[in-house]
């Protein structure tokens, strides 16, 4: 078999998946990145963290982006950097754009591991003027890294663990951090950074304040917040804002590829083992599900990488799978194509606090299992046992899922 | 000593430009002072870029004649220098009895302005062409020449031309007085004096104190805001016409819209303010479009939002442009382009280039102007750099892609900043090259970016 596996994205996601393909026996496996260095977006975050479930170890991202990468070149796959991949779904052709120019691969199969990016100001709708000063963490730790002035006075919108990253990128470049802002009860993250945030550097979390406005011609001025509760408006003057979280998939390439798109979480709709409507095409990562940490994306895809490595050689098993249907506050779950013979672990993310204590599973208005909430903190982590799945029915047609007291 | 021109325009918006450019073709010294820090910096850059047939003009009105020429005038321009074009037509929906009533008066209106190929169509058959619309739709009227186009490269192109054949652009140079001094014009801006025998206003909002400076008071603008969203590429499939509201007396109403770039855009408002410079988006206007945008196609809402912004019409108490010819005084007043300026710039142009010869200017042949430019493609349905395998061969930078969402290369980049007219700000490269315009708005690719730029325009 001579066809290669092609892989569009380098970060933790796909170097992971390569890597494991090599090592399942597959010949040929190129990665594609459109960037001019592979490792996604832990190259930018100059903090220790990465790399715990995955490599056993804790390093920075820059350096477990540089470990991912040897390793994957170790391993012979071929990656391709600096590179605009596109792909026809039907004759599963990647195309690669480079500087070399554009050459064609006919791939046994694809998978997609584009990761996820934080909503960017227009997106959120904040209203006002389009003033010079306005970032998401992303960005933010790009300009930090190649040393482009950031501001002074600064706010951060959202309190996740990414929000804190953003205070310390934004200290370490000498900004003031004034607040972190949420629309939220109460900040989402109480662990890792976040206690020496507001411990240590002495910065508040303001809850339930909404961000309405930006003003300032040329420069941010100031920004208009809303206290959700009151609707009262206030100004506060800063001269740099920072929007963080509010993950969308970069889900573009997956879309334009005819790719069925789950609605609640925006990722490829997918099973267990990545396989989207689209025979031969997969995704992993973050792209999925936006987010996960960078080590359970690199752990999530090994397992993708190992399914295709069997798919292609036992061919793609195509037992019934049954589609989803989330209640709010859950915000996603996944897999959100479930294998009736093969119930597996799902994972589920909320969008607000939640008191809840438990997670049930239901076809046709009847229960088919229940699970434990572990905590009811929005865009956190949560993994529920199969036992949510216990009785499911391949005749009951979708799957609801639903807190319950 | 103040620098001495033939002519001095003031204001470098599209209709600046196009003037600009129409009287480089003959030897006249000219100077053009804006404001800003670039051309199409004001309301220019901020408009539904939409190439309007002029089918609902006001019958007879001087904007009618010079919107269907226009019309004519710049899709012709465009095909030549490989600007961005498409032919996708517009349908004009109605959503009750009211409006539907309208449809046979717009018809009638349409011909009066000159065109003559729109046609009432039946609630199934505009299903059958836009599945995705809203349910509701009663009726509609088709006008099938209203055409999308890329507003800003014209601006660029206008302005590339002028200044290739010896036009001189003063930028950060605003007008603050103008007097006469020995029979000639003298403009004092913050940055120096200059003298002119003619002066052309084209101030686009400040027409009206340039107008005043010289000392007349036809109009007075009132500045009228019309906000705006642009939606995802991916909502493009959504829609493959122009749909447009029928305008009633009680509402005006927003269209949707496909741009020439692949995107969806949804507005305008249309709020009579105060400010001149208010552009900022408003907490109040946004609500309004998605409440309007959920009704006339409910789809849409759902696509992510790429940008908002707003732009300012010059609108003044009269319903017609303000073009006015002093010839004693030697002065030209355009102003009031309310809301189809950018259709019939080029008209505009020829039509000042005629009040001058009526005024006893001599128009020879400049031996500098060149016919031919290429822009370059920026649309969606052009063949853009980085699909061109020919291109990328010549030359590697253009397989080198640094903007993902729009795919703009690095070759691109390195163009725009040494362009004849190029790119000197964050903003003037956004609107050159499309580079951090996208979806994603710099997040991946900004910092790399604006180091290939400023690398480029230093060299
Ligand atoms: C500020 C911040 C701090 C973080 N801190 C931690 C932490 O401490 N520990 C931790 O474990 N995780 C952390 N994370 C999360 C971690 O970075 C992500 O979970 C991880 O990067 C996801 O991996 P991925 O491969 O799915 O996606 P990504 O890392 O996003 O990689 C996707 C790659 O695909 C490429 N790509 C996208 N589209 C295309 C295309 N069309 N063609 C070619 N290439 C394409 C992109 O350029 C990118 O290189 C942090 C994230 C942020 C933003
Ligand atoms: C929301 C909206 C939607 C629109 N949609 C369309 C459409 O779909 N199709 C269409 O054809 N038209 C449309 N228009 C109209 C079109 O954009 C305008 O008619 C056109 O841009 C006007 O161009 P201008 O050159 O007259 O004005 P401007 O672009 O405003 O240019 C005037 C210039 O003069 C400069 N200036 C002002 N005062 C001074 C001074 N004292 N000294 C020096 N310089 C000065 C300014 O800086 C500015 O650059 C729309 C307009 C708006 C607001």
């Amino acid at each position: 078999m001579n066809k290669p596996v092609v892989i569009i994205g380098a970060g933790p996601a796909g170097l992971s998946a390569a890597i494991e393909l090599k090592r399942r026996g597959i010949d040929k496996v190129i990665v594609v990145e459109r960037e001019a260095e592979s490792g996604g977006i832990p190259r930018h975050s100059h903090h220790q963290g990465f790399g715990i479930r995955d490599l056993h170890r804790t390093l920075t991202g820059p350096r477990y982006a540089e470990r991912l990468t040897a390793d994957a070149l170790k391993a012979g796959v071929t990656l391709h950097l600096s590179a605009t991949a596109d792909l026809d779904p039907q004759q599963l052709v990647v195309s690669i754009t480079s500087a070399s120019g554009i050459e064609h691969h006919d791939a046994a199969a694809v998978l997609i591991t584009t990761g996820a990016r934080e909503r960017p100001r227009p997106a959120r709708l904040v209203a006002g003027d389009r003033p010079a000063g306005v970032f998401t963490t992303g960005q933010l730790q790009q300009w930090v890294a190649a040393g482009r002035p950031i501001g002074s006075r600064a706010l951060v919108v959202g309190a996740e663990h990414v929000s804190y990253s953003a205070v310390l990128s934004l200290r370490h470049a000498g900004v003031k951090v004034v607040a972190l802002a949420t629309e939220l009860s109460r900040p989402q993250s109480l662990t890792g950074v976040a206690p020496f945030v507001h411990q240590v550097l002495r910065v508040p979390t303001w809850v339930n304040t909404r961000v309405t406005g930006i003003n300032g011609h040329s420069r941010v001025a100031s920004v208009m917040l809303e206290d959700t509760k009151s609707s009262k408006q206030r100004q506060l003057d800063v001269d740099t804002i920072v929007f963080s979280a509010d993950w969308i998939p970069d889900h573009e390439l997956a879309r334009r590829s005819s790719v069925a798109i789950d609605p609640a979480s925006l990722g490829p709709a997918s099973d267990y083992f990545g396989r989207t409507n689209r025979p031969g095409i997969y995704a992993a990562g973050n792209v999925l599900h936006p987010v996960e940490t960078a080590d359970r994306c690199a752990l999530n895809a090994r397992r993708i990488a190992t399914a295709i490595a069997s798919d292609l050689g036992l061919g793609r098993d195509s037992g019934l799978s049954l589609g989803v249907e989330v209640e709010a506050p859950i915000a996603w779950v996944w897999p959100n194509r479930i294998i009736v013979s093969r119930p597996t672990e799902t994972l589920l993310r909320l969008s607000q606090f939640s008191e809840a204590k438990f997670v049930t599973a239901s076809q046709g208005g009847q229960r088919i299992g229940e699970a434990k909430l572990r905590h009811g903190i929005p865009g956190q982590h949560l993994k529920l046992s199969t036992s949510l799945l216990r009785d499911i029915d391949p005749n009951r047609g979708v799957v609801r899922f639903a807190l319950d007291a | 000593m103040a620098e001495q021109f033939d002519v001095i325009i003031v204001g470098a918006g599209v209709v600046g430009c196009a003037i600009a450019r129409e009287l480089s073709r003959s030897e006249l010294s000219i100077c053009v002072l804006e404001q800003s820090s670039d051309v199409g910096n004001a309301t220019s850059k901020a408009n539904t870029a939409i190439l309007h047939t002029g089918f609902d003009c006001v019958p007879g009105s001087l904007e009618s004649t010079l919107v269907s020429r226009g019309y004519e005038r710049l899709l012709a321009y465009s095909e030549h220098c490989g600007i961005a074009v498409e032919k996708t037509g517009a349908i004009l929906v109605a959503w009750d009895e009211d409006q539907r009533a309208e449809l046979p008066a717009l018809q009638e209106k349409a011909i009066a302005n000159g065109y003559h190929h729109t046609r009432i169509l039946e609630s199934s058959e505009i299903y059958e062409r836009e599945p995705h619309l809203g349910p509701g739709v009663l009726g509609g009227l088709e006008v099938p020449d209203e055409s999308i186009i890329d507003p800003w490269s014209p601006i660029v192109a206008f302005a590339t031309q002028a200044k290739h054949a010896g036009v001189t652009f003063a930028f950060n140079s605003s007008v603050v007085s103008v007097t006469t001094q020995d029979g000639r014009h003298l403009v004092t801006t913050s940055q120096g004096k200059y003298s002119s025998t003619w002066l052309i206003n084209a101030a686009g909002l400040f027409s009206d104190s340039i107008n005043d400076y010289c000392g007349h008071d036809e109009f007075t603008i009132t500045p009228r805001r019309g906000e705006l969203i642009v939606f995802d590429k991916l909502a493009r499939s959504l829609l493959s016409s122009i749909i447009l509201p029928v305008p009633t007396a009680t509402t005006k109403g927003v269209l949707v819209s496909p741009t020439a770039f692949g995107n969806v855009l949804l507005g305008p408002t249309a709020d009579d303010i105060e400010d001149k410079n208010a552009t900022a988006t408003t907490h109040d206007g946004i609500t309004r479009l998605i409440e309007a945008g959920r009704r006339i196609m409910p789809e849409l809402i759902d696509e992510e939002v790429t940008a908002t912004y707003a732009g300012l019409r010059a609108a003044s108490q009269h319903r017609d442009y303000q073009i006015h010819l002093h010839a004693d005084q030697r002065y030209i007043c355009v102003g009031g382009i309310r809301s189809t300026g950018l259709t019939a710039s080029m008209a505009i142009g020829d039509h000042v280039a005629t009040l001058l010869e009526e005024a006893g200017v001599t128009l020879s042949a400049n031996p500098r102007f060149r016919e031919d430019l290429t822009m370059p493609p920026l649309g969606e349905s052009q063949c853009r750099p980085y699909q061109d395998p020919s291109k990328i061969a010549a030359d590697p930078a253009y397989g080198q892609v640094l903007c993902h969402c729009e795919h703009v290369s690095a070759g691109e980049i390195r163009d725009a900043a040494r362009a004849v007219m190029p790119a000197t700000t964050q903003e003037g490269l956004r609107r050159r090259t499309r580079a951090m315009n996208g979806r994603c708005q710099g997040f991946y690719c900004s910092a790399q970016v604006l180091e290939c730029f400023e690398v480029s325009s230093d060299e």
